[in-house]
């Protein structure tokens, strides 16, 4: 297996009477994205922070590329790229001066403007950082993070507030990055980026981690799942569900729109299609629906705004 | 247009990891703090422009009192004092107060930089700073008629103690100002800075004498930096011997404003 690049155990850590972080553990590997997924206030800043060596933890034990980040030096800090969820640039600077400053701060930067152009910046690169838009800050945040070409990057919501093309080339960028063996710790709330880019997911809640896994491992945990189809309204679902085994159910909801709830395999649709052919009932837009990441959050996290 | 364009040959992420020398985040930083400071307006005006105007107003408008010299010898060393006090107080005061409200020295801290060599690449801007203001300040005076010590030998023995007196007030101005900026907010910072920049002009000997203003508030006024500076500079440039007592006020609110600031100052 590949090395640990994040090690997290037993994380405390209080702002006064505020428990943020409650006995987090997480891992995060090298060469792997790892995806920090939680709500608003879950601890997902305040534990990244932390790792970054930006707050001290009350208790617990942290291990970044095997430092305590508490202690770390310069050669630790050209390791690591760090993207902070909001800000991090002097006001006054041009994005492009950014991306070059820290490029000269590293030993073997990446091209700053051949950086610029794949993250869509180069139009911006003499606009002051404080004109940029929210989603060029964003870029350009990520950008700083990865132009001193470290070995483990920390990306607190890198795309949030992207438009669709911005969130494709950061995905693309966080792709590459993961194939050249670069560790990737990630924070969203986007379900399916999540699903999508990650290797490992750390779903965190009030301060603690409530499931990780890989995306299948989370999604599969329960085989439970849904088969929906269209037909004409008024079907007879009790006869329907004669037809099919034991603990599915069936329901039309909204008319016309069925919904049957069970295991759902090969078997299943076969009875289900069956069923409509004995009964001369043309089923359409027939969708075998997975649980979703989303629907393992919610089950987890609980489905109501909370204060 | 914000459309991304896709891949871009060339760009190889593969970890290689290694900060710069520090010689050259060294000058990287001292470079890039130089140019962000003459590229904002109003920093201009204040470190290069009022002082400017001052010197020019005062010495051809004939406010000031009737003193012992010609009214060039006390300006000259007044507004040196200002330049120094706008920039390494009040311009970097307010500077780094923005700097920290948009995590700047945040993003900072958590690159292959030495927080020591932020603070010596901001030092060195600020020092760049001063030299020119102080090449403008001095050529102005010399154009308006300033000859310290009445011969270019006399003047040149009064290079040294200048810097000293410049360096020290550079030092205790700026440990003020990062004082400030390190603990309040930057509005606050901001409001603060040129409230105590006005303070320091009135109060510090700058464009008129401490004798001018009531007894008690010149012993008060004594104390203060600006006035230990500008006095300090003019007993210099006038012949008047080495002003220790100066010094000694300004290397004491140097060290405890530097250590103040250094406990307290907060990055984010
Ligand atoms: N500096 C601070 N002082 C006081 N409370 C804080 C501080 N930082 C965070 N908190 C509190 O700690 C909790 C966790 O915050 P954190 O920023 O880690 O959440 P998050 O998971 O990153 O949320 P989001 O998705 O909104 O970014 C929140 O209740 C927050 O209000
Ligand atoms: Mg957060």
């Amino acid at each position: 297996m590949s090395d640990a690049a994040v090690e997290v155990s037993d994380l405390v850590k209080s702002y006064g009477r505020v428990h943020a972080v409650k006995g987090l553990s997480l891992l995060a590997r090298a060469g792997e994205v790892t995806a920090l997924l939680g709500p608003n206030g879950a601890g997902k800043t305040t534990t990244v922070e932390i790792c970054e060596g930006f707050r001290r933890a009350d208790s617990g034990s942290v291990r970044v590329l095997g430092v305590d980040p508490a202690a770390a030096d310069s050669e630790w800090r050209s390791r690591v790229g760090v993207m902070l969820q909001t800000g991090g640039f002097y006001p006054g600077a041009r994005a492009g001066e950014m991306v070059h400053h820290l490029a000269a701060l590293a030993r073997h930067p990446l091209d700053p403007d051949a950086l610029m152009e794949r993250l869509g910046l180069s139009s911006v690169r003499r606009t002051a950082c404080r004109r940029l838009s929210g989603g060029e800050r964003q870029r350009l945040g990520l950008a700083l993070a990865v132009v001193g070409r470290p070995e483990l990057v920390f990306l607190d919501e890198p795309t949030a507030g992207l438009d669709v093309q911005a969130r494709r080339a950061t995905w693309e960028l966080i792709g590459d990055l993961r194939a050249s063996g670069v560790a990737v710790l990630l924070t969203t709330h986007a379900m399916d980026e999540a699903e999508r880019l990650a290797d490992a997911v750390v779903i965190i809640d009030g301060g603690t981690v409530v499931a990780s896994g890989s995306p299948r491992e989370l999604t599969r945990g329960g085989a439970e799942g849904q088969l929906r189809f269209t037909a004409p309204t008024g079907l007879d679902v009790t006869q329907l569900l004669g037809a099919l085994p034991e603990g599915t159910s069936a329901v039309e909801q909204p008319p016309g729109s069925y919904l049957v709830r069970g295991v759902i395999d090969p078997a299943l649709l076969a009875s289900v299609t069956a069923w409509c052919a004995t009964h001369g009932v043309l089923a359409s837009d027939v969708k075998v629906e997975q649980r979703t990441l989303e629907d393992v959050f919610l089950e987890l996290t609980g489905s109501e705004l909370r204060r | 247009m914000t459309t991304p364009t896709p891949a871009v040959p060339g760009l190889d992420l593969s970890p290689s990891p290694a900060a710069a020398p520090m010689s050259r985040m060294l000058v990287a930083q001292t470079l890039l703090e130089l140019r962000l400071t003459l590229r904002r307006g109003e920093s201009v005006l204040l470190t290069l422009l009022i002082p400017l105007a001052l010197l020019l107003f005062f010495s051809t408008v004939d406010v000031l009192p009737e003193g012992s010299g010609p009214p060039i010898d006390f300006l000259v060393p007044g507004v040196l004092a200002l330049a120094v006090l706008s920039t390494s107080f009040t311009g970097l005061a307010i500077a780094t107060g923005f700097e920290r409200s948009y995590g700047a020295l945040k993003r900072l801290g958590a690159s292959p930089l030495p927080r020591g060599v932020l603070l010596a690449g901001k030092t060195l801007a600020v020092l760049g700073v001063e030299v020119l203001q102080v090449a403008l300040l001095v050529a102005v005076g010399f154009a308006l008629g300033w000859n310290p010590g009445g011969s270019t030998a006399a003047g040149v023995s009064m290079v040294p103690a200048t810097l000293l007196l410049l360096v020290l007030g550079t030092a205790c101005f700026a440990a003020l100002g990062l004082l400030m900026a390190g603990a309040l907010r930057a509005e606050a910072t901001l409001a603060a800075a040129n409230g105590m920049y006005l303070v320091f002009l009135m109060l510090g000997g700058i464009v008129f004498p401490l004798s001018q203003l009531p007894s008690a508030v010149a012993r008060v006024a004594e104390l203060l930096p600006a006035a230990a500076l500008a006095e300090g500079l003019r007993d210099v440039l006038t012949g008047a011997g080495m002003p220790w007592a100066k010094v000694v006020v300004l290397a004491v609110w140097a060290v405890l404003a530097g250590l103040l600031a250094a406990r307290t100052f907060r990055w984010e």
